[in-house]
């Protein structure tokens, strides 16, 4: 017979069968008290200790993520800002050759006209020559008296008509000698002109530079405060690294789906091409080549924006000499145009396939085929969508670039933060562990609280019978007086606790 | 350039090695009742034939055999083809499979006793040859057997693998009287069918053609 459904029966009746087991067992629980909770104390502590010494390994993990983010992050804005400067840098190095390239053409300019300036200068400085001296003595001679004799008159007569004749002369001399000057200053107006242009152009030049060199300015002081590894820098960094990553997703998303319509554009006359029935595992071999011709595309198009030295994936591109490069830019070029031929014509032929299939259906389904069939604008619109894709497809070299840097970035930084949380829940789940522990050893004391309390109770009795027996003994030998205080059980000091 | 060819090699190896056709290839036999009672039936069959045209991929199979007094022979396939990978070439075998279906369902004469066993044996068999990786037999039919006096048939089909497919089982007019005839016939095939290994279905209602070469 069993009691209880599990323990064997002591007694006939059930009742005092489990009655007793349940004493026998409170006895019992009450007698490994001790072992029990110290048992229950160990194991909490030990969850909690294992857990607190798994959260530290993570947290130094998470550091050492944070420190290799932190590099990361240094590192690409470090590299950003160096090409920034460099291209600056390039930049006033262009303007610099071609504005000083033609400086000593203008300096030849200027010095040409200054030397025109200077001689026609010298030539207005000259003045025109003032009417002689001698007319006052003529005039005087000419006032004289006539007199009656005929000879002293002709005389003076032929002296007036000499001066007259004269002073007209004199007179328009020096209306040509003015005319004359006025054309040397006419002529010094344009090349002042011109001087003034030069001047400006120079001018104009030099602002550009120093706008340039102020820019380089700003850059040089992000780079030190890159390289100072300052916490501005690092936010910037970060905050810029999170919006490349969502642009560029966004941007890869786009290009995602043109490779998909291009995918479908080429997919169906591959399968003239490689034929519709054999299959690389579950795959059909048609639309593997299809996917493998636009990434080729893709690649090519990535080798032709590294040859532009626009992207840098592959530093060894970047880092060739000039004609090699150029060498596999035009070779690039040419293998992207022969591949946009390629698709162009794939896409006619799948306008064909898709027409005949449409119209073996239309047959089979016992319809008349439609006119909107025969028209030529699908084709042609298919025909330039195939060659114009793998163009566009080119530019995913950009967005792909700044994915896959930032995206470094960013996996870090989501790394960091799920170890952060690891470290937290080990935490947390040692702590749970340890005040489950505490809970469990309560627990264990209310259960056997009947012999706790008898406990009390008969130490209690005992006490006081113990009082009063010292206090009647102290009665004897000293008299009545005040009881000392008594010092608690140990035990109970520490159930207390 | 040796770990080059050597790469160049097992990627060819590979390619050629993974690209498998019979994995994904569809076989299709098509039985038509030409006996007396069921002969006007067989404009539906034509239809359900051009449907299944439409859906064959390149590299499929397919037959049409017909159910007379004799099954069991070549002489009893109407037409079959397996399409060539190119889709242009698959889509002109596909017109010319129509045209012999159409013409066979035009001329087609009476026969006076319905060999439904012959003609299963003939399509496994021909399945069987063909290589295909899925096999659908479809028997257009009432599945009312009359074998003609000699004729031996009980011979255990070998239908693993395969996927029969009763179309268009129209009821007779003892059915009518008595629909467990009917049943009683109708269970008797599927018997056959799965204690051959394969599965079978009956599908009444040409309207859901669409999923007639599931699988299962």
């Amino acid at each position: 017979m069993i009691t209880a459904g599990f323990l064997p029966t002591i007694t006939a009746s059930p009742f005092l069968s489990t009655f007793i087991w349940i004493i026998l067992i409170l006895v019992a629980m009450y007698l490994a008290r001790k072992p029990s909770h110290r048992c229950l104390v160990s194991f909490s502590l030990i969850i909690r200790n294992s857990m607190r010494l798994f959260a530290a390994s993570v947290k130094l993990a998470e550091k050492r993520l944070n420190d290799r983010n932190r590099d990361v992050l240094l590192s690409a804005g470090r590299q950003h800002a160096e090409r920034c400067v460099e291209r600056e840098f390039e930049r006033i190095s262009t303007a610099v050759q071609r504005d000083l390239e033609g400086y000593p053409q203008v300096q030849r300019q200027l010095n040409e006209s200054i030397v025109k300036l200077n001689e026609d200068h010298s030539k207005s400085a000259e003045v025109p020559q003032t009417l002689p001296d001698w007319i006052k003595v003529i005039k005087a001679i000419a006032s004289i008296r006539p007199t009656s004799d005929p000879i002293v008159g002709n005389m003076l007569e032929d002296i007036h008509q000499t001066l007259s004749e004269q002073h007209v002369k004199a007179l328009e001399q020096q209306r040509l000698d003015a005319s004359n000057r006025h054309a040397i200053l006419n002529r010094m107006l344009p090349l002042l002109r011109g001087m003034k242009k030069i001047l400006e152009g120079l001018n104009k030049s030099l602002s550009d530079l120093n706008f340039r060199a102020k820019r380089i300015d700003r850059y040089m002081d992000n780079y030190e405060q890159i390289r100072e590894q300052s916490d501005a820098a690092m936010r910037t960094l970060s905050s810029s690294s999170l919006t490349q990553f969502f642009i560029s997703g966004a941007v890869l998303l786009i290009a995602l789906g043109g490779a998909i319509i291009n995918f479908n554009l080429i997919a169906l006359p591959m399968s003239e091409m490689v034929g519709g029935a054999s299959y690389i595992g579950p795959y059909k071999t048609s639309n593997i080549a299809g996917l493998v011709i636009i990434c080729l595309e893709i690649c090519t198009g990535i080798f032709l924006m590294e040859s532009l030295r626009i992207t840098r994936l592959f530093p060894i591109i970047g880092s060739m000499d000039d004609r090699m490069r150029m060498m596999l830019f035009w070779i690039a070029l040419s293998l992207l145009a022969i591949l946009a031929g390629v698709e162009s014509a794939l896409a006619f032929m799948r306008d064909r396939i898709a027409g005949d299939m449409e119209a073996l259906r239309q047959s089979l389904a016992g319809v008349t085929p439609s006119s909107v069939a025969g028209s030529v604008i699908p084709t042609v619109g298919q025909m330039v969508m195939g060659f114009i894709l793998p163009f566009i497809l080119t530019f995913v070299a950009i967005p792909l670039e700044s994915f896959v840097a930032s995206s470094r970035t960013i996996l870090g930084i989501i790394a960091a933060w799920m170890l952060r949380s690891l470290a937290f829940a080990l935490r947390l789940i040692g702590q749970l562990g340890y005040y489950t522990g505490r809970l469990m050893i309560n627990f264990y004391d209310l259960v056997i609280f009947p012999a706790l309390w008898l406990e009390g109770v008969v130490t209690q009795s005992l006490f006081r019978s113990q009082t009063k027996d010292s206090a009647a003994d102290k009665e004897k030998t000293i008299g009545p007086g005040i009881m000392p205080a008594v010092e608690p059980l140990a035990e109970n000091k520490e159930m207390a606790k | 350039m040796k770990s080059f060819r050597f790469w160049l090699i097992g990627i060819l190896i590979l390619l050629t090695g993974c690209s498998q056709q019979s994995k994904h290839t569809k076989g299709v036999y098509m039985l038509l009742d030409t006996s007396g009672t069921y002969a006007v039936e067989l404009n539906k069959a034509r239809l359900i034939i051009n449907y299944l045209l439409g859906t064959l991929q390149p590299g499929d199979t397919i037959a049409v055999g017909c159910i007379d007094t004799g099954s069991f022979s070549e002489k009893d396939i109407v037409a079959k083809v397996t399409f060539d990978a190119r889709p242009s070439v698959a889509n002109n075998q596909k017109r010319a499979f129509k045209n012999k279906v159409s013409s066979f369902v035009t001329g087609v004469r009476q026969s006076r006793y319905t060999d439904i066993s012959g003609g299963l044996l003939q399509a496994i068999e021909y399945l069987n040859e063909s290589g295909s990786a899925n096999k659908y037999i479809l028997v257009f039919s009432d599945l009312q057997e009359e074998l003609a006096q000699g004729y031996v048939r009980d011979v255990p089909f070998e239908l693993s693998g395969f996927h029969i497919i009763a179309l268009n089982v129209t009821k007779l007019r003892a059915d009518n009287q008595n629909p467990k005839i009917y049943l009683a016939r109708v269970e008797q095939w599927r018997k056959k069918a799965e204690k051959g290994g394969g599965t079978w279905r009956v599908i009444n209602d040409l309207e859901r053609l669409d999923n007639i070469l599931a699988k299962g």
